[in-house]
């Protein structure tokens, strides 16, 4: 298969794709649960910049940025991301330490649909933050065949 | 009120580059080199460029130094075949008769590599299409060409991309189509691709038979898109959805 | 090899937080897609990227099938001294990667 059939097969598998495969908010719920190891995170001190309409789910640009003194006695230690209808709830997992200097991650995700993303940070004291943004995904009227 | 509508109409004239109805994130991508996956692409290309190749033992380095503006003159006459020929058809043809190395296809990661480095290199200069009167015969073609009904949908470039352009199929935007971004990193294809490839998407959309890769008719239509977007600054490479 | 771009400071003073911005050529492959026969297209994706800092792991993600093609990852890390930062990916079917670039901390 070359790189044009992927192309093509792309966006006709999410079209086409029955809901039954893919993840659901519990899915997403349990995955921060296994993340934190239990714990509710805390709403607060997690910005999530991610655009809330995006043209194409195949790839989305954001970034995560944690509010901390990123010391040796205070910092993040993680920065996760879920998602809540992509086949997996996982997105990225960032491990941190008061050497990165700021606690910020950006990427680029696919996203299988519209939905809420949830940006997780685990800290050194123990305490786990969040935040969550919805993201509208338009249909492509017009894909590679 | 002439001077209105004469503004009016010479405004509506003006060729939009696609880059304008992107969301601002998608401009932001576009514009960081360290974030738009097609310098991925241009970096490859400038790693050939400075390669020799073929039984000649050249580099495209080995000639040609400073190709700033070289890509806003394409498609342009070609002496030896007496056709018009695209940037891409040009790599081929240097690397075939000044390198004679083996031919490289189109759409083939180095020559995509190749022809995204050169055309870097014009970035932000505007497509200046040669006024060459050889060219005309085949300017024409690609006219005719660009408002021909084809395919199974019975549609042509103009019905969506000219009559249609700046309203909606479905939710998205329907762009005036214009060739200033390529090779472009379009993120349904999820990697870097040329206008023939946009081309040949559009007619297999329309459920027409498209040419192959490097036909004549691509070079026709390419030809007149340079010159209805002439003006646009060059943004290859560029992100679109 | 893939190809890889490396975004980062050659230099920086003592102290400093420095952005590094990362992109590799890498297809992604979920592991949920048909292929044009119909059948699943095996799984082929990054799963780990880390950034040492003279041995020293300073930054590590855990990637998915939810990263986009080509993987882009930024991150900030501090100047401490003069060294050698190295950069991994790592993935499915035995993809392992490193590049290293130099810095000089005044």
């Amino acid at each position: 298969m070359n790189r044009r059939e992927f192309a093509a097969g792309a966006l006709l598998a999410l079209a086409l794709r029955p809901a039954a495969g893919l993840a659901t908010p519990e899915d997403q719920a349990a995955a921060i649960r296994a993340f934190t190891g239990g714990v509710v995170p805390r709403e607060g001190r997690v910005e999530l910049d991610i655009p809330p309409l995006v043209e194409n789910g195949n790839v989305v640009p954001l970034k995560v940025t944690v509010a901390s003194p990123m010391t040796t006695a205070d910092h993040v230690t993680a920065i996760a991301l879920f998602n809540e209808k992509n086949p997996q709830p996982q997105v990225v997992t960032a491990r941190f330490g008061p050497r990165a200097g700021r606690a910020e991650l950006a990427t680029h995700m696919r996203l299988a649909t519209s939905q809420f993303i949830t940006a997780v940070a685990a800290m050194s004291d123990g305490s786990f933050w969040s935040t969550r943004q919805e993201v509208i995904v338009t249909l492509a009227a017009c894909i590679e065949s | 009120m002439k001077w209105l509508l004469l503004l009016v109409s010479v405004a509506a004239a003006e060729p939009r580059s696609g880059a304008l109805d992107m969301s601002r994130e998608l401009q932001a991508m576009q514009a960081d080199d360290s974030a738009n996956p097609g310098m991925l692409w241009v970096q490859e290309g400038e790693a050939l460029f400075h390669r020799a190749e073929g039984r000649a033992q050249k580099a495209c380095a080995d000639c040609h130094a400073g190709l700033a503006g070289v890509a806003t003159r394409y498609p342009a006459w070609d002496e030896a075949t007496a056709a018009p020929i695209d940037l891409a058809g040009r790599i081929q043809q240097c690397r075939a008769e000044r390198q004679q190395a083996a031919p490289l296809a189109r759409e083939s990661e180095p020559l995509l590599a190749l022809a995204a480095f050169v055309t870097r290199q014009s970035r932000g200069l505007p497509l200046a299409p040669p006024e060459d009167p050889r060219l005309a015969p085949a300017l024409a073609r690609g006219e005719a060409l660009f408002r021909q009904r084809r395919g199974q949908l019975n549609l042509s470039c103009a019905q969506c991309h000219e009559e249609r352009a700046g309203l909606r199929l479905g939710s998205a935007l329907i762009p005036e189509g214009q060739a200033n971004g390529y090779p472009q990193y379009r993120l349904e294809w999820q990697a870097l691709g040329s206008l023939q490839r946009r081309l040949r998407n559009c007619m297999v959309g329309v459920r027409a038979t498209a040419p192959a890769f490097g036909a004549a008719e691509y070079t026709e239509i390419e030809l007149f898109l340079a010159r209805r977007g002439a003006g646009l600054a060059v943004e290859a490479p560029a992100v679109r959805p | 090899m893939a190809r890889v771009l490396l975004n980062l400071p050659r230099s920086a003073a003592r102290g400093a937080v420095i952005e590094i911005r990362t992109l590799i050529m890498h297809p992604m492959e979920s592991g949920f897609r048909p292929g044009t026969n119909g059948t699943i297209l095996p799984r082929d994706i990054i799963t780990r990227f880390t950034c040492d800092y003279d041995g020293e792991v300073v930054f590590q993600a855990e990637l998915s099938s939810a990263i986009a093609a080509n993987p882009f990852i930024s991150f900030t890390t501090v100047a401490t001294e003069s060294g050698t930062l190295s950069f991994t990916w790592e993935g499915d079917d035995d993809f392992r990667q490193t590049e290293t670039r130099a810095i000089t901390v005044t």
